[in-house]
């Protein structure tokens, strides 16, 4: 369509250029000194200097403080329910090759009502960047224990102390066949960036952990990664680590409290998107220009 | 009966013959020659199956009901019962009517009863077919013995038949096609005795342009005409065979289906392809549907247009999971948290199943909400035999439009039913959308406000009000008054219809409606109703402690009509003739 018109150009002669001013939405509702405000700042920035199409840009978010991210960038944009975002998302990516999809979630969302569909979003290889706000702690919902919680924290499920163990996100994303796997800091904008880049422009399910301390019910969680605050953030030399070793990586991934930052893994496998599209394609070149009506009709008359 | 084969066979208008084995013989498939070649002879056919939850083995059963006029239920009673073995006999010598004819195999069927005038044949299936094929396996090729046993019997026609089982057959090997021949041959030529043998009468033309096969089948043929390209799925009994259709047969059309890991995950990818601009489609069966339930309610509050079809089965829980049962509707139309509209349809045959997919999908779309087919257990597996659907007047085009959108769009009008932009589509006001579950305005942003979620309410409730409107009453088989409408929905349309007919026959007024539209239901249901003294609504779910099926007591609720009667079976089979006959009988006779 797209009849151009002098007093509404359209944007197919005038690409508009993506700015912050651009892209910004509706103010956050997020707490005063939350975490998530730098995550979304990064976002932005990295989406400035990527220059993707404004509306081939699509976020998706579950349930949680974190996951009302769609509503703070002028994209379009979906908030779903909680745990589910990443199988909306894969029905958007694969049903929409054009469009670059970007799903964002918390600790809960994504690990524990959303755990399985995070497996098996990983394994099928989906073409997205997910990027997992990790407040070790359920915000929204007002102080309970994450899976992420360490043992020991006190929270208002567990008043003496986080009883259970808590997952390790690099291992759990290594086993569950994630191409891309990074973990990051809200607090290191610079660092943040460059991952976020580096996840956006793999050619793969993408995933990035990045700390984003909850303020208002853990604050201090980060602080051991915090160099301002006496901590360190230890970021992977890839000089020295394959990112294409997953024993490496699990290595890595297996050091204390507050353990690496970087890129942990990340290889190149075929897409669930690029597999499907294959068989498509031999389908369709079996069929000889026949169209879908003739298809249809013809499969129907096999049952006279 | 005891014409010789070469003397004049007798004519028949109808048959129904009952198969009795376990589920290795191959029974169903030698119902499945059968039905196909009912198609593409012009006779009608129905047929119903029984098969074993086991994966390998157990009895299961077979029923055809072939005949020259309009055939409209597997039958209650058979004409011919053929017996595998000695289960086969005990379990199912009672589904034969007086005098009817009971072919057995003597290898297998050791102890006969004889009662009301039955004719025992015995036939050694087993080891005719050894001696037909060679060899020493057993159980293979029996099932073709059989079936050519039928052909000579019912003088079915050979050529189309053996060319029929030749196309299955020879997809195989040329071996298994040969052994399948010598099996027919064998079975065609057999000395039956003196039972004689049967031709169908030229029945009333039916349509040239006929095909054969079971609901799930066509109901993918209709979604796929209906423009459906995407979705996504997980396995349960009976839905499966509609999922691994669209897994096989979308990317012929550039679509994908994908297998999810669970209900949650699929239905979440399928509200992911509807809100990427498509026509998508999820399903389960019962307990899948529950597993949906959440998500549904987001459809309904994010107005997205989605298509879920449950093949319901017995319940609760894992329940029968072979068996048929119509308990879901009431988890179909409210089965989920908040106030959230949806509509619900149900086929009442194995034609219209072809045709409620398109009626999902163009009312999905129109009414931007979630639609829910309610199949069953019956229906998706029967065959029947019907006018083959005319795809070039019913095709739709797959519906993504990405065109952009003027400045003044909004996601969620209050004047108007919501039609999104989804990603791609430009917004000329620099303003992008953003769909979400949460309670919102107009332009999508979050709202708590007492006055826009009561607005918001009234609007999503309002859509499913001017259907209401919109939609015709069901068609009346019978007169439009009477003295008793007989009131059913989905696989029970058969039975009831025969009822109606023999009720008529010896003089009563009855007639039947068959409710496709079971949510919202048509507005002027209560003036049809009117018409008649009494209104017996017949449905396979439980009445409840209140002592009303499911759709009885919606009416009920809708209608306070006390006319209103339930008659309600569980017991996992269709109905029988009879048993409706009997309830509307009852019915008839009360006050
Ligand atoms: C089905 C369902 N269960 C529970 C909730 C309540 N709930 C909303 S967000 C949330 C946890 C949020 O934690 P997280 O995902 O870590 O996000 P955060 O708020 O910390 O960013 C819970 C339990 C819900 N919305 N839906
Ligand atoms: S509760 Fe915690 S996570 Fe939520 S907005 Fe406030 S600081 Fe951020
Ligand atoms: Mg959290």
């Amino acid at each position: 369509m797209s009849t151009a018109t002098p007093d509404a150009p359209s944007a197919d002669t005038a690409p508009e250029k993506l700015t912050k001013k651009i892209l910004t939405a509706d103010h956050p509702t997020w707490c005063p000194g939350c975490g998530d405000f730098a995550v979304l700042a990064a976002f932005y920035k990295v989406l400035e200097k990527l220059q993707y199409p404004h509306e081939k840009i699509v976020c998706v978010a579950g349930i949680g403080c974190s996951s009302r991210f769609p509503y703070f960038v002028n994209s379009h944009g979906i908030h779903f329910i909680h745990g589910r975002a990443l199988p909306l998302a894969t029905g958007v990516s694969l049903s929409r090759p054009d469009v670059h999809v970007f799903v964002f979630g918390g600790d809960g969302d994504g690990f524990s009502i959303g755990g399985n569909h995070l497996n098996h979003a990983a394994r099928k290889n989906i073409k997205l960047t997910y990027v997992i706000m990790d407040n070790n702690v359920y915000g929204l919902t007002k102080k309970q224990t994450s899976p992420t919680s360490p043992q020991g924290f006190k929270s208002k499920t567990d008043p003496t102390g986080a009883i259970d163990r808590p997952i390790n996100p690099m291992k759990q994303l290594l086993a569950s066949g994630a191409t891309f796997i990074a973990r990051t800091h809200a607090a290191q904008v610079k660092h943040m960036m460059e991952v976020f880049e580096r996840a956006i422009l793999h050619d793969g399910f993408s995933v990035v952990e990045c700390l984003s301390e909850c303020v208002m019910f853990y604050a201090g969680s980060f602080d051991n990664s915090t160099p301002r605050k006496g901590g360190v953030y230890d970021i992977i030399d890839e000089s020295a680590h394959d990112v294409t070793d997953d024993t490496a990586a699990f290595k890595l991934a297996d050091e204390a409290a507050p353990g690496k930052f970087g890129v942990f893994y990340q290889v190149q496998r075929p897409t669930k998107n690029a597999l499907e599209q294959k068989w498509i394609d031999a389908e369709q070149a079996r069929l000889a220009g026949k169209s879908p009506k003739d298809v249809l009709k013809n499969r129907i008359a096999q049952m006279r | 009966m005891s014409t010789p084969p070469t003397s004049t066979p007798t004519s028949l208008r109808n048959a129904v013959i009952r198969l009795a084995g376990n589920s290795q013989d191959g029974i169903q498939s030698i119902g499945g020659f059968l039905a196909r070649l009912a198609g593409r002879t012009q006779k009608d056919v129905m047929t119903y199956m029984t098969i074993p939850s086991t994966i390998s083995g157990g009895p299961s059963i077979f029923q055809l009901h072939l005949g020259s006029g309009e055939v409209r239920s597997p039958g209650d009673e058979s004409d011919v019962l053929v017996a595998f073995y000695q289960h086969s006999y005990d379990n199912h010598l009672s589904a034969l009517r007086d005098g009817g004819i009971c072919i057995y195999d003597p290898d297998e069927v050791k102890e006969l009863k004889s009662e009301r005038g039955i004719v025992h044949v015995p036939v050694p299936f087993t080891s005719a077919t050894i001696e037909a094929i060679g060899g020493s396996s057993r159980d293979r090729g029996k099932n073709m013995f059989v079936l050519g046993l039928l052909c000579a019997m019912y003088q079915l026609d050979r050529e189309k038949l053996s060319g029929i089982v030749a196309r299955q057959f020879g997809k195989k090997s040329e071996d298994i096609l040969r052994n399948a021949m010598l099996a027919f041959d064998a079975g065609y030529a057999y000395p039956v005795g003196d039972i004689g043998s049967f031709n169908f009468a030229e029945g009333e033309h039916l349509d040239e342009n006929r095909i054969s096969t079971d609901g799930n089948t066509l109901m993918t043929m209709g979604l796929l005409c209906a423009g459906v390209r995407y979705g996504s799925a997980y396995p349960i009994t009976p839905w499966s065979p509609i999922m691994e259709l669209l897994r096989t047969e979308l990317p012929k059309y550039g679509g994908i289906y994908v297998q999810a890991e669970d209900e949650l995950a699929a239905v979440a990818m399928t509200i992911g392809a509807a809100f990427a601009g498509h026509l998508a489609v999820t399903g389960s069966s019962g307990p899948g549907l529950s597993l949906k339930a959440e998500a549904l309610s987001y459809a309904s509050m994010a107005e997205l247009p989605l298509i879920v079809i449950n093949v319901q089965r017995g319940g609760p829980s894992t329940g029968l999971p072979t068996s048929v049962e119509q308990s879901d509707l009431l988890q179909a139309i409210y089965g989920s948290h908040g106030d959230a509209p949806r509509i619900v349809l149900g086929p009442q045959d194995v034609e219209d199943c072809f045709y409620i997919a398109l009626e999902a999908g163009r009312l999905a779309r129109e009414y931007s909400c979630p639609v829910i087919i309610l199949s069953d257990q019956a229906l998706s597996s029967r065959i029947e035999a019907f006018t083959e659907p005319d795809v070039d007047k019913h095709w739709v085009e797959p519906p993504l439009d990405i065109t952009p959108r003027p400045a003044d769009f909004k996601p969620y009008p209050l004047d108007q039913i919501t039609r999104h932009a989804p990603p791609g589509t430009k917004m000329e006001g620099g303003k992008y959308p953003i769909v979400t579950g949460l309670e919102h305005d107009e332009w999508g942003h979050p709202s708590s406000s007492p006055v826009i979620h009561q607005k918001m309410t009234d609007k999503r409730r309002r859509k499913l009000e001017e259907l209401a409107r919109a939609l015709p009453n069901p068609e009346i088989y019978g007169e439009a008054e009477g003295d008793l409408l007989i009131v059913g929905w989905g696989c029970t349309c058969g039975p009831i219809r025969e009822t109606v007919d023999r009720l008529r026959s010896e003089g009563h007024r009855v007639s039947s409606t068959q409710i496709r539209h079971l949510h919202p239901l048509p507005a002027g249901i209560g003036d049809m109703f009117s018409r008649f003294r009494k209104v017996l609504v017949v449905e396979m779910n439980d009445s409840g402690v209140y002592g009303y099926g499911q759709l009885a007591m919606l009416l009920r609720a809708k209608l306070a009509d006390p006319r209103i009667e339930s008659f309600c079976k569980t017991d996992g089979l269709a109905f029988r003739i009879r048993e409706v006959v009997a309830a509307a009988e009852k019915t008839l006779a009360s006050a």
